[in-house]
């Protein structure tokens, strides 16, 4: 895992006295809340439903025992006991008190940690594959380039008044776990024709109000263009990106308004100057951050035996378990999303438990993953029996990763200011009318992913099926969408038609579920069903 | 009628104008009229609150109900948390929500 | 009347600014002023002979004026560039490392707060027209 050195050090707690200062000149009336809304916002500081809500960083989802206690800890003493894990592979705590902020950034920044720029018109923090550097399909691990990537957009003067929020993903495999082709900029690592490492990138893609999926940019930039080529990106987007409209700010309406050539145009132009300013660190600096991140050490020989005899394991293991590109190893998930629970959500003491299960197991490892689960990414084999019992002691054992109770949900209007409808009780209801197991596997992968309103924090586009809570005069109202997917065969999915009251798209759901499971072929998941069958079939079954 | 809600500056509770000050209560909310702009502005000009406004709603037996159910959402709290709500004793305090 | 805070030692250009189209027009103005979304580049061929460009910010949030000042000093201006309108103490450092040298403000900024706010962050991440080293160079110096 990346350290920091002296500088970044410095960097996180300067960070921290510069807004321990704002947090002053706010409380001592210096600064309008106009002034200090922006301001906060950098720090991932929200004023929410019910308090301020802060986002912290977790940079490409990766973090070590010691920062997942830090996560603990915070929510003991300054929060409610519990934090919600995002979608953006971050974490939310609802219930923080304005004065206490600079003080939990500190506490976060002994840890190497921070909340910059969670939030604002700016460089987001940039979201990875949960797999990296475990996964056997990689091509590298994209971690290092997204290191490169944080350090570089952490502050940068030029992109921190964006026309809107801008996402980053990178990825190393041809198979997505990060919804690469759903964020602002695409990175996908490649090996061009001569062997070189690069990166192909995906520009202009994004949910909210306007799904769209970004098309290809270039095949590949080198690695030692990186930065100068994102630069190139985002000045054309920062100069020319809609500021009219909130709305249509996002750079995937940039790219939708000029066309993808002239995009492509205009960006290489800028690349071609901007090649010459010297922006781009040496290869020596990607070596350096690579070095963090080298394997941990495997025990070599390691049996890939698994003692199957109890079937609760056997089940998690088949489920919840992913191949590993060492032998004698796996990737555990650990499911956040137990029958009738909040998905995402987890408390302190679990919190904590994640983190001694990571030292004890995964050498000192952690993951959060965009579906809002957290992974041990290098468990060895024999070792999984004894973590599994402690799990599933914590209540941190369902079996059920990838299938219909594995909802991705937003927070909604239990903790949201901009929602429409609830989301949580949504996907409670879900979780209980599909609690048996043996019918969920039956059901095999079904991403079923709900937002509390059009901003989408909860993926509903790319859902095998997704549900969109609107507002149907004063009272809450459910959309139902099928056919989305934010995996490599990315897709968008379409409304059904009229909405429902919650019960009632509880129903549908199951209407289309039974309809799939009697339409299917042999092997084919719930999307491919939907796609060889269509919408029509699907919208006759349910409003008949 | 017409209330007038916000944030604590500092702490970030939800409160609500009592005619003289601001309570976490929705029940101690007051009636305002027609005289919503001035409170509001001489309120947050003495940070007194934080990014207030003024909502319609209903009076009833048990105090004001605001009309809308985001409101209803921050004068209860979470309905997915009831042990996190004003009122964590009692189990049907949702039900006023929705 | 605006106070003009710089950070040059030459004296302040006399002449007032024209707007882009203007200054087209009439090539021989030496100040310039241009408005967000107005393309800095159409200012390259008279770099040398003006004396002072400014900035607009309609509003703090509109961050246009940014990638217009690094235009300008990647295409080697060295005259006086300065931001004006909605520009507050918490956006001068980035506006410095964007290649801004003066500041004309709407509204007053606290000389001290915004000496703090300058000097605040001893090195950065990445490079810009303030020819900063950025830490990666200081990493592999
Ligand atoms: C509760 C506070 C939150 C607020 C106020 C909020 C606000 C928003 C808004 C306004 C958008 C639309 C942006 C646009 O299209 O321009 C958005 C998008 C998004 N948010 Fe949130 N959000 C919140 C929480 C979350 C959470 C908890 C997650 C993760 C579970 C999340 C993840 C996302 C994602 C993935 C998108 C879609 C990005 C895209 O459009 O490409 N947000 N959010
Ligand atoms: S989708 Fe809407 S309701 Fe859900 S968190 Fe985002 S903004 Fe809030």
């Amino acid at each position: 895992m990346y350290q920091y050195d002296q500088y970044d050090q410095k960097m996180v707690d300067t960070r921290v006295e510069e807004f321990r200062d704002q947090v002053n000149r706010r409380l001592a009336g210096e600064l309008t809340e106009d002034q200090f809304k922006p301001l906060r916002l950098m720090n991932g500081l929200y004023l929410q439903l019910h308090a301020y809500m802060l986002r912290v960083a977790i940079p490409y989802g990766t973090l070590n025992g010691k920062q997942m206690r830090m996560l603990g800890h915070i929510a003991r003493k300054y929060d409610r006991d519990y934090g919600h894990f995002t979608t953006r592979q971050n974490i939310q705590y609802n219930w923080i008190k304005l004065e206490d902020a600079p003080d939990i950034l500190a506490d976060l920044a002994s840890v190497e940690m921070h909340a910059i720029q969670t939030s604002g018109n700016c460089i987001r923090n940039i979201s990875s594959d949960q797999f990296a550097g475990a996964t056997a399909d990689e091509i590298a691990d994209p971690r290092p380039w997204a290191e490169i990537l944080r350090q570089w957009s952490s502050f940068h003067p030029e992109f921190s008044y964006l026309p809107r929020k801008f996402k980053i993903a990178v990825i190393a495999s041809d198979e997505d776990r990060a919804a690469m082709r759903l964020h602002d900029i695409g990175i996908q690592l490649i090996h061009n024709d001569a062997g070189e490492l690069g990166a192909k990138f995906f520009v202009g893609g994004g949910m909210g109000r306007t799904p769209m999926i970004a098309p290809e940019i270039r095949d590949f930039v080198p690695a030692d263009e990186l930065i100068s080529y994102a630069e190139a990106c985002l000045r054309v987007y920062n100069r020319y990106g809609r500021r009219d409209n909130k709305y249509k700010a996002r750079i995937k309406i940039l790219i939708h308004e000029l066309g993808a050539e002239e995009y492509i145009r205009q960006v290489e132009q800028e690349f071609t100057h901007m090649k010459e300013l010297g922006l781009n660190p040496p290869v020596e600096e990607l070596a350096r951050i690579t070095g963090y991140f080298a394997d941990p050490p495997f025990e070599d020989g390691a049996s890939d035996d698994i003692d199957l005899s109890d079937p609760d394991f056997a089940l998690w293991v088949d489920q919840n378990t992913a191949a590993h590109k060492q032998a004698g190893y796996a990737i555990a998930t650990i499911s956040l999303k137990p029958r009738s629970g909040i998905p995402g959500d987890a408390s302190s003491a679990q919190i904590d438990l994640m983190a001694d299960l990571a030292e004890q197991f995964s050498f000192d490892e952690l993951r959060v993953t965009h579906s809002q689960n957290i992974v041990l990414p290098h468990v060895k084999k024999s070792d999984l029996y004894t973590l599994w019992q402690k799990l599933d002691e914590a209540g941190l054992a369902p079996a059920n990763l990838d299938l219909i109770t594995d909802s991705i949900a937003c927070p909604g209007l239990d903790y949201c200011s901009l929602a429409n409808a609830r989301s949580i009780p949504l996907a409670q209801k879900i979780s209980e009318r599909f609690a048996d197991l043996g019918r969920q596997r039956e059901l095999g992968e079904l991403k079923l992913k709900i937002s509390g309103c059009i901003n989408a924090c909860g993926h509903h586009h790319a859902g095998h099926i997704g549900i969109l809570g609107v507002d149907r005069k004063g009272t809450e109202n459910y959309q139902l969408l099928l056919g989305g997917s934010a995996a490599e065969d990315t897709s968008l999915a379409k409304i059904t038609g009229p909405g429902f009251s919650e019960d009632g798209v509880i129903d549908a759901i199951e209407t289309v579920t039974d309809l799939y499971l009697e339409q299917r072929e042999d092997g084919e998941r719930f999307i491919d069903t939907y796609r060889r069958v269509g919408m029509e079939r699907f919208k006759e079954a349910i409003y008949g | 009628m017409k209330i007038l809600t916000g944030n604590d500056l500092k702490t970030g509770d939800v409160t609500w104008w009592t005619g003289q000050d601001w309570s976490r209560h929705v029940e101690d909310a007051v009636d305002v009229e027609d005289h919503a702009d001035t409170i509001l502005r001489e309120e947050e000009a003495a940070r007194r609150v934080n990014v207030p406004y003024v909502i319609e709603a209903e009076q009833t037996e048990d105090g004001p109900r605001p009309a809308h159910i985001k409101d209803r959402v921050r004068a209860l709290g979470p309905t997915v948390r009831p042990d996190l709500t004003l009122k964590p004793a009692d189990p049907e305090a949702g039900n006023w929500v929705i | 009347m605006v106070e003009v805070i710089r950070m040059r030692e030459d004296e302040p250009h006399e002449e007032p600014a024209v707007s882009l189209d203007a200054f087209l027009d009439q090539t021989n103005a030496t100040a310039v002023r241009i408005e967000a979304g107005e393309d800095a580049r159409q200012l390259i061929p008279f770099l040398d002979r003006l004396a002072l460009i400014e900035v607009d910010f309609p509003v703090f949030g509109d961050g246009r004026g940014y990638s217009a000042a690094q235009i300008l000093r990647e295409e080697g201006y060295t005259g006086e560039l300065r931001a004006s309108g909605d520009v507050l103490v918490d956006q001068l450092a980035y506006l410095k490392r964007c290649g801004f040298d003066a500041f004309a403000p709407d509204a007053p900024i606290n000389p001290q707060v915004m000496a703090q706010a300058l000097d605040r962050y001893e090195d950065v991440y990445q490079g810009t027209t303030d020819s900063r080293a950025p830490i990666w160079k200081l990493r592999h110096a």
